[in-house]
């Protein structure tokens, strides 16, 4: 019943969301989704992953405006490869857990974490570190292996993507903290707050075989968005992503975007790989379709360096 | 000795070896480290025996133990280690639950015909074509198959089930785990043998191990010479038959104070049974009169024993007929040969070997095993085959090459598989959604763990996949990821022979650590 409820008044939301959009674009639709802070992004430079969080969500008025006390949370993590954590092929597990704790501190009733992973998820979830780590901050920890996990959802005004099905865990949480890794990506060139997403649903192959760019984007229409996407730029992997072969393929960046803007986001991760925005085409295909701001310019960005 | 405990200890330990056997199978968490498995397997005589023969070394000599246990105490293996026999022990009880009558056994003459032919005819098999008889008929390995193909799909449905409702209540400690079933005709023998097992032994007790098991046969022959047997004191004994009603082998001829030890799987029912103390387990005094077709059938031990020993070099001067190419075509895929997991060294080689235990599959943290029907001709019928529509063979994985308890797959450090290349990824252009629908797809290489299929600039701002053989090791993620229909574009072609796979080498990229933020 509480389901169907979110469902309904979630439908309401996208129809009140796409009513603002005809009217006013999307920069009064995002204006509300914003915390109050003065700032769009806060890039923080030269510390430990956990360190760089605790100074870039203070920038942005702290986990508490992003979060009301007893609410659920959802962090979304790249738990996509059987990996270990030094050669950064999934987000970096003293993040995840410090985000968990801010999450804590701020009152959230409930954190879950979870991936719908590409390699064995046991393993994936394992070797990331990020289970252990999740766990120790007390995060329960979701299973996304199984088709039963997952309920279909609509995407109105999709282009290729209508419909997907997504992890009941996202259906079932008030706020979702989007956290993916900065990598280099064979076919879409990188990968990001964006990309992330194909982690929530179960039929990817149906991305792929259906111009995966745009499903990318199109996804991003779904109501449920990310309050905050936290960008892990600590290892980077800028070649034979998104899995990597050997420590060669990653480089030292020491950094960190947050944004809740994730189309801003994956903008200013394509710069830190030095890679012009255009090639990554989700990118231009989201902010044509007013789902997020790619000039970098036009935005309010704190630099914060170490 | 004669008292009960003899039976109570035996359904003890025997209780113990089958919740182990029980466990090792539906182990689908793997929770249990290999080298439990491999302890427990260490005792099981044919996975033993092919290891040794391959191996030729004391980590393979359980079988050896074996024998020797046999020859000191008859066919104690029977009722004390083997899993099917075990679970044949339970099923009679359940039989004798459903009708008394069918665990009321009485002598029987045996079926000596039929048993010494089977054994002859699996030495026979087994020494000139191969596998098939001993794949069929092994103990061990029909038990495994049961357990596999009947038994952990029920466990996991409860699993299921448990996990269904844990996750109501918002605990994720169980985790649902997708039923994958295998093709339906990959479940004709295993369903005929489970069917025959369960019946006989519900209603006729061990008619199974003394009618169509080799290895039961085998030792009952060994047990001839064994030196503890079940006796008869005939002084005490008042002919009242319970002792005969209770054996499951129906080898008790009570009024002729006869036990047919060739049968007696050393259960220890009619000890305790009988009230007079009539019978008893111990050394035997071999009586006065000689049994005159004792020295052939010793040569027969002899000479199976001898037999079965060269069977692994006459087998080896077999020609195997090698699984036929499949006809070229343009879109479809062509797999020439099938894929055989890491460590079989080559798919003759481990035809050769493997029994169907299907432990193996059991294992696969991936499910990519799966029983093979006519990938590998009819002498892997059973056989695991890597099947890439299925799953994919996880990289940092060893798990199958562990638990093989007959070495028809070798142990692989971490390393080496890494480097084993099972089959090479053959990419078919004309079924790629880059080139057929002219947008970004790429799952192929994104699965990549070595990047021998990697993307290559096409039209436009579009990449298309290539595959470089020598750093490719055939893990089949490429194919299980690539979303066409119903051909893949991209497939594993099986290395008939494994070869090794190059390193895949990486130089330092150009990009360095920024000083600045770029935006």
């Amino acid at each position: 019943m509480k389901r169907r409820d979110f469902l309904k008044t979630s439908v309401g939301a996208g129809l009140a969301a796409g009513a603002a959009l005809s009217l006013g674009g999307y920069d009064k639709l995002w204006m509300p989704a914003s915390s109050g802070s003065k700032f769009d992004m806060v890039a923080v430079m030269g510390g430990n992953p956990d360190a760089m969080f605790d100074l870039g969500i203070q920038e942005l008025g702290g986990m508490g405006a992003f979060i009301q006390k007893g609410q659920k949370v959802l962090i979304k993590p790249n738990i996509g490869w059987d990996v270990i954590p030094e050669l950064a092929a999934n987000t970096n597990p003293l993040l995840v857990k410090r985000i968990i704790e801010h999450c804590f501190k701020a009152g959230a009733k409930e954190v879950y974490v979870f991936d719908h992973t590409c390699d064995n998820w046991v393993n994936c979830y394992k070797n990331s570190g990020i289970e252990k780590a999740a766990k120790s901050a007390g995060a329960k920890v979701v299973p996304a292996n199984s088709e039963s996990y997952y309920q279909k959802i609509e995407i109105p005004g999709g282009v290729k993507l209508q419909s997907a099905k997504v992890h009941q865990v996202l259906l079932e949480t008030d706020v979702f903290i989007n956290v993916p890794i900065l990598k280099d990506h064979s076919s879409t060139r990188m990968t990001c707050c964006l990309k992330n997403t194909m982690g929530l649903v179960w039929d990817r192959g149906y991305w792929h075989s259906n111009d995966l760019n745009q499903c990318i984007a199109d996804f991003a229409l779904y109501e449920k968005k990310p309050a905050l996407n936290v960008i892990d730029c600590y290892n980077v992997m800028v070649k034979h992503g998104p899995q990597g072969v050997s420590k060669e393929d990653i480089v030292l960046m020491q950094s960190q975007i947050l944004t809740t803007d994730w189309v801003a986001g994956d903008a200013a991760a394509a710069k830190m790989m030095k890679m012009p925005v255009e090639k990554i085409e989700y990118i231009p295909m989201a902010h044509k379709m007013g789902l997020g701001n790619m000039n970098l310019e036009s935005l309010n960005i704190k630099r914060i360096k170490m | 000795m004669r008292s009960s405990l003899l039976r109570r200890f035996r359904i003890i330990f025997s209780t113990f070896i089958f919740i182990c056997f029980i466990l090792v199978f539906i182990d689908f968490r793997s929770l249990i480290p290999t080298r439990y498995t491999n302890l427990l397997l260490y005792l099981q005589f044919i996975p033993s025996f092919l290891k040794f023969t391959t191996l030729q070394s004391v980590a393979a000599g359980g079988f050896i133990a074996v024998l020797a246990l046999t020859i000191l105490t008859g066919r104690t293996y029977c009722s004390f280690l083997c899993p099917l026999g075990i679970g044949q022990d339970l099923t009679s009880r359940i039989g004798g639950r459903i009708k008394k009558k069918f665990r009321r056994y009485g002598y029987k003459k045996p079926f000596t015909v039929l048993r010494y032919s089977l054994l002859a005819i699996t030495l026979i098999v087994t020494m000139l074509w191969g596998m098939y008889m001993i794949t069929l008929l092994d103990p061990y390995s029909i038990f495994g198959r049961n357990m596999t193909y009947f038994i952990k799909p029920l466990v996991i449905i409860l699993n299921n089930f448990l996990a269904g409702i844990l996750g109501r209540f918002d605990i994720y400690s169980l985790s649902n785990i997708p039923v994958k079933g295998f093709t339906l005709i990959a479940y004709s023998i295993p369903a005929a043998f489970f069917t025959l097992v369960v019946l006989l032994s519900l209603t006729k007790g061990r008619l199974f191990c003394n009618m169509f098991c080799p290895v039961g046969t085998f030792f009952g022959l060994l047990s001839k010479v064994s030196l503890f047997r079940i006796k008869f004191d005939e002084s005490k004994c008042t002919r009242c038959g319970r002792c005969s009603m209770r054996c499951k082998s129906s080898c008790i001829d009570f009024l002729n104070h006869d036990v047919d030890i060739t049968r007696c799987v050393d259960c220890f029912n009619c000890v305790t049974i009988c009230q007079d103390k009539a019978l008893s387990y111990g050394i035997v005094r071999f009586k006065k009169k000689v049994h005159e077709t004792d020295e052939s059938k010793r040569k027969l031990i002899i000479g199976s024993a001898l037999l079965l020993l060269g069977v692994s070099r006459a087998a080896n001067g077999q020609v195997k007929t090698a699984p036929k190419p499949k006809k070229d075509s343009t879109v479809k895929e062509s797999k020439t040969f099938p894929v055989c997991p890491p460590g079989g060294l080559s798919i003759a080689e481990f035809n050769k070997y493997c029994t169907a235990c299907s432990l193996c599959i059991n294992a696969c943290p991936n499910n990519v095993l799966q029983p093979a029907f006519k990938q590998y001709g009819i002498s892997g019928m059973m056989q695991p085959v890597m099947d890439y529509h299925k799953s994919f063979c996880t990289y940092n994985c060893t798990v199958c090459t562990e638990v093989c308890p007959t070495s028809a797959l070798r142990p692989l450090v971490l390393e080496a598989k890494k480097l084993t290349q099972i089959g090479k990824a053959k990419f078919i252009k004309d079924n790629c959604i880059v080139k057929t629908e002219k947008t970004a797809c790429g799952a192929c290489s994104e699965s990549c763990p070595t990047k021998a299929v990697h993307m290559i600039p096409y039209e436009g701002n579009l990449v298309i996949p290539e595959t470089k053989d020598d750093i490719c090791i055939g893990c089949g993620h490429c194919e299980y990821a690539c979303p066409t229909v119903p051909y893949k574009a991209i497939y594993v072609d099986g290395n008939p022979v494994h070869l090794a796979a190059k390193k895949p080498e990486n130089v330092q990229s150009e990009i360095k650590t920024p000083v600045e933020f770029p935006f």
